[in-house]
């Protein structure tokens, strides 16, 4: 038993170093993840898909595609996981992770790209550095088909529209005959410096558990 | 007589306040008065033929008179930026309120006018404090809704108990003299001074745009206090009329319970009528004229019920206003909701300058000054440094729990930004003169506490926040990608919040949300809103609208509107709007350029969007001939319709454009004109250099008079329908040997042009036809418009007279046209109705006209 404590310690320490997490926040994650795999070291998008208050996520798709994602596990890989256990897990979390009072000038910059490299990445669905208006408008439908009658069309159109911001605000001086791509990461960064996402995409890790009450809820 | 007159004011007027609320009393008084002169007749001896009645009037004419002069002292103000810039305007105004109060004084050596209690709180304060709660940045503020609650019930009881405490110490230890003050009326004092006053902190923070979630905790501090700050007044007032031995802890245990009951029950009252004008709007459909008026009523029957039961009347208006904004928005007609946006900040910011300005007056009395430094400035003192105990204390504890902790500026900030205003000096003037013996001095204390903190920290607000650079909100503009991306984010941080299992303040929101969504909006709005109420479409849609404007008015600047209608602007948009976007888009994504044109060129003028460039290149080369060719287009088809509907006048309702398949194509327009704009950039055309303006007579005589003749003959004879007119009019430009141009025009200007703009020109048209053309026309103008062009005018006056004033008051066009362009007095044809339209044939404009 102590020797099983000491052990899982021992590999929080290492999860802590790459995550910034607290012991007791891992340790919460670990059993809502346990909770989600049903007790199994991995965790596939059927188990993420069957969270019951996801179910109203427009784009429940996409964000369980950035758990499975590789470019989010800081790897240089690309692809994707099939299923992932908690390290990966816990390293899709650490995203969302606020900073604290000891985080550096520097520390917070590496934060902030890493969340909105987070952000792009769920939208460039092949990899290709850009986002393109195809991606775009399937994001954009994706997000809206909750809303009521907007439709396809309309969706189609705000896409397209926002993409034509992007290009007009971003590339202020095109030839004639360029071609816009689609959206780069430079200017995904620029286009959100008016939301302060990185001061604001943060949620909050409980220290204590609360993994008893979502028990109760989930299965309610 | 005269004399007399200009000495009454002063002396006969009531003080303001009574004034205004025996108004009604008086004014009927008179009614009865005069129904006695006319109807006795005993006491005239002959008919008076003018006479002149001062006191019938006097009331409401003082009230309009103070207005007008507040609202006169406003636009004196506001018209020295170098000045404003440096003193906020509330300061001015004040001191302003200073001049005037000693001019009354010099004229009646007492103050007539002083701001009181019954006016401020029934009559100036409610629409102040409905339009902050009507333009709450809600998410901000249920965002920020644990701090702000914080600040504004901990903060409050921590303001009035310290300084009360403090004042009555030094009392004890003998700062301030011989003061008959004991410890409950010092906490009396202590509770009314202890607001941060809305109305100051507004007009202060407002002009130095810092960052939202500083303002919006100081903000929300500065309305919510009030619960408070009500409890803590009656409580202590009626401890004070109960006198210190009969308080025990059963009293104070009711004050507690009052405090709960006072504020919850206010902001619950505020919430059910905010719920009510959420549904009333849903059924106003058919009066809609007045549908913004039952906002403004039901929102002051909301403070007045409130303080009717002696609940909190601010919290009551302003949940009030917080919770019917989505749905009255919603609900309304357009144009309501930017009556009500605009008669919000009219009332309220015409009750803010009265205030100040009243505020400075009520200083002019020498009946209320008392002076004792060692109170007012131990006061001063207190204030400030409790304030900033307060601040730091509870923002310490807060910090320990919110995720994006309150920096040591913005705290710095908070405190300084705790000014007190009207609401105190309110408070003050209401306390009662038998049961505290220095009422004065607390009047005059109050006074100099408000002047010090709106004048004097109210100056030093704005090189403070330079000086400690506070971070200031961002000045952005609204873009669609942002809404989108802001939507997504939210999405974002519910789904890892969910996954991670964390109950957490995105969770709640969201869950709010969807129970919102589902319940309230279904009970609220109407269901035909109800679907299309998506944020990021209401942006979208507002962004269109926006360019749409800016296409109209940068066109109308640039002296010629190009819109032609022809065949293919009556496609069913709605079938083919699909194929058009992506036909339209690689266009469009290989044409960025020209966007990119315009985009810096919207920097510098408002150029709404590239499809303008067009038609300044095509008109180039012949401005005069494609002017005349669009005109006698335009008129031939628009004509009729204005000529069919006169002015007419209703009290119920405007004239305004019901024909829902019109209103839908403009909006599908303004949507495609901006792609189809890129997609017209692909012809090639240089951005406009300069632009140039040219005056209607020049063109006149530019007109060289054989072509013209030539061309008025060929595109008259060919009207039978518009495509056939589109051909012959670019046949018409054979002559003058650039057809390529004119065609791309038309085919590309299908797109871009909107009939709704077309009444624009209208106003020049007349002018542009020269005379020789109108006896050409006349010989060769028989042919009929085209049915389907007579069929498609649902134009109606009413939107062209908006855009074309002059029209408005013209009912005729006969002096309008003859006065503006004697050209066309060369026509002596006076049985036929002057419009100088080229084609229309005289019997069948006759019957417009009839």
């Amino acid at each position: 038993m102590g020797a099983s404590q000491t052990r899982s310690e021992h590999k929080y320490q290492d999860l802590m170093d790459k995550t910034g997490f607290s012991v007791e926040q891992i340790k919460n994650l670990h059993k809502r993840f346990e909770q989600l795999s049903g007790n199994e070291e991995t965790i596939s998008r059927e188990n993420l898909e069957n969270i019951p208050a996801l179910a109203n996520n427009p784009i429940r798709r996409q964000i369980i595609g950035a758990f499975f994602d590789k470019r989010n596990q800081h790897q240089n890989e690309v692809g994707s996981f099939e299923e992932i256990g908690f390290e990966q897990f816990l390293m899709v979390m650490s995203h969302f992770r606020p900073p604290t009072l000891k985080t550096t000038e520097e520390e917070r910059e590496t934060m902030r790209k890493e969340k909105l490299r987070f952000l792009f990445n769920m939208h460039d669905t092949d990899n290709d550095g850009t986002i393109t208006l195809e991606e775009y408008r399937k994001a954009v439908e994706e997000l809206l088909s909750k809303s009521g009658a907007i439709g396809q069309e309309g969706a189609k159109a705000i896409a397209d529209a926002a993409m034509l911001e992007v290009a007009s605000t971003n590339v202020p001086h095109m030839a004639p005959d360029d071609f816009y791509e689609g959206i780069t990461f430079e200017h995904f960064e620029q286009i959100l410096k008016g939301l302060e996402m990185e001061s604001r995409m943060h949620i909050r890790f409980l220290d204590v558990d609360t993994t008893t009450m979502r028990c109760g809820r989930s299965t309610s | 007589q005269f004399n007399r007159s200009n000495a009454t004011p002063w002396i006969c007027a009531a003080p303001l306040a009574g004034g205004v609320s025996a108004a009604a009393v008086r004014q009927s008084q008179n009614r009865t008065r005069m129904g006695l002169n006319t109807g006795h007749g005993s006491s005239i001896k002959e008919v008076p033929i003018v006479t002149f009645k001062w006191h019938h009037v006097e009331t409401p004419y003082l009230i309009a008179l103070w207005i007008l002069v507040a609202g006169l002292a406003k636009m004196v103000i506001e018209a020295n930026h170098h000045v404003t810039n440096v003193i906020p305007e509330s300061a001015l105004l004040i001191c302003f309120g200073f001049i005037l109060g000693g001019m009354v004084w010099g004229a009646d050596k007492v103050q007539t006018f002083t701001l009181t209690p019954t006016v401020f709180f029934f009559y100036l304060l409610p629409q102040i404090i409905l339009d902050a709660g009507y333009f709450m940045p809600n998410k901000l503020f249920f965002g920020n809704m644990g701090a702000i609650l914080i600040y504004a019930i901990i903060g409050t009881c921590w303001n009035a108990a310290s300084l009360g405490l403090s004042l009555w110490g030094c009392h004890k230890g003998g700062a301030m003299g011989d003061l008959d003050i004991g410890l409950l009326q010092y906490l009396l004092f202590g509770s009314l001074m202890a607001a941060v006053d809305p109305v100051a902190v507004i007009a202060v923070f407002e002009q130095v745009h810092v960052n939202e979630v500083l303002f919006i905790l100081v903000f929300g501090e500065s309305l919510l206090n009030d619960g408070v700050t009500v409890v803590l007044f009656n409580v202590f007032d009626a401890f004070v009329s109960l006198g210190g031995s009969q308080i025990d802890a059963v009293e104070i245990i009711k004050g507690i319970i009052s405090f709960f009951v006072v504020a919850f029950g206010g902001s619950l009252l505020g919430f059910v009528f905010g719920l009510l004008v959420s549904l009333l709007t849903r059924c106003t459909k058919n009066i809609q004229i007045i549908e913004p008026g039952f906002i403004f009523v039901l929102g002051y029957l909301a403070y007045l019920t409130a303080e009717m039961l002696s609940l909190s009347a601010i919290l009551s208006i302003v949940f009030c206003g917080v919770c019917c904004q989505k749905y009255i928005n919603a609900n309304m007609d357009e144009k309501s909701v930017s009556t009500v946006r605009y008669t919000m900040k009219v009332l309220a910011n015409g009750s803010e300058t009265m205030i100040f300005v009243f505020l400075g007056i009520s200083a002019i009395d020498k009946t209320i000054w008392v002076w004792n430094t060692g109170f007012i400035l131990l006061t001063l003192l207190f204030i400030m440094v409790y304030r900033f105990i307060g601040v730091f204390f509870l923002t310490w504890i807060l910090n320990r729990y919110r995720l994006v902790p309150i920096g040591f500026i913005d705290q710095v900030i908070m405190s300084y930004g705790g000014l007190r205003g009207a609401v105190a000096y309110g408070l003050a003037v209401m306390l009662d003169e038998n049961k505290i013996k220095e009422k004065n001095l607390m009047i005059s204390t109050t006074l100099i506490v408000v002047y010090f903190t709106v004048i004097f920290q109210g100056i030093t607000m704005k090189p403070l926040v330079t000086w400690l650079k506070v971070k200031r909100a961002a000045v952005t503009e609204l873009t669609l990608i942002e809404k989108v991306q802001n939507k997504v984010f939210d999405h974002v941080l519910v789904a890892i919040e969910d996954i991670s299992g964390q109950i957490g303040h995105n969770y709640m929101r969201d869950k709010w949300n969807y129970f919102e969504e589902k319940w309230m909006s279904w009970a609220l709005m109407k269901p035909s809103v109800r679907k299309s109420r998506d944020h990021v479409f209401s942006v979208f849609h507002q962004l269109n609208l926006k360019d749409a404007m800016s296409y109209v008015a940068e066109g109308e600047r640039r002296g010629s509107l190009e819109f032609i209608r022809n065949e293919s602007a009556f496609i069913d948009f709605k079938k083919k709007f699909g194929d058009e976007f992506s036909e339209a888009m690689p266009d469009i994504m290989a044409n960025m350029s020209d966007d990119h044109g315009a985009a810096s060129d919207r920097r510098r003028d408002p150029v709404p969007s590239v499809s303008l460039e067009m038609h300044e290149q095509t008109m180039k080369g012949m401005r005069e001939t494609e002017d005349i060719n669009t005109h006698h287009l335009l008129q031939q088809h628009l004509y009729k319709g204005r000529k069919q509907h006169r002015h007419r006048y209703s009290r119920s309702h405007f004239d305004v454009n019901k024909d829902e398949n019109e209103v839908q194509e403009i909006f599908q327009r303004t949507m495609r004109s901006r792609l189809e704009s890129f997609k017209s950039a692909k012809m090639g055309v240089a951005p406009p250099k300069t632009i140039s303006k040219y005056s209607k007579k020049d063109q006149q005589q530019k007109m060289p008079n054989g072509k013209s003749l030539d061309r008025s003959k060929s595109y008259y004879s060919g009207d039978e329908d518009f495509e056939f007119s589109e051909g012959d009019s670019a046949s018409g430009y054979d002559a003058s040997g650039s057809t390529f141009p004119m065609r791309v025009t038309y085919r590309a200007g299908a797109g871009i042009e909107n009939p709704a703009f077309m009444p624009d020109m209208d106003p020049m048209t007349p002018i542009q036809i020269p005379p020789w053309l109108m006896e050409a026309e006349l010989d060769s103008g028989m042919v009929a418009p085209s049915q389907r062009a007579q069929v498609r005018l649902p134009w109606t006056p009413s939107n062209l007279r908006r855009l074309a004033p002059f029209r408005a008051s013209a009912q005729s066009n006969d002096s309008f046209m003859l006065a503006d362009a004697p050209a066309t007095q060369q026509r002596d044809d006076e049985e036929l109705p002057p419009p100088p339209s080229p084609p229309p044939p005289p019997s069948n404009r006759d019957g417009g006209y009839m």
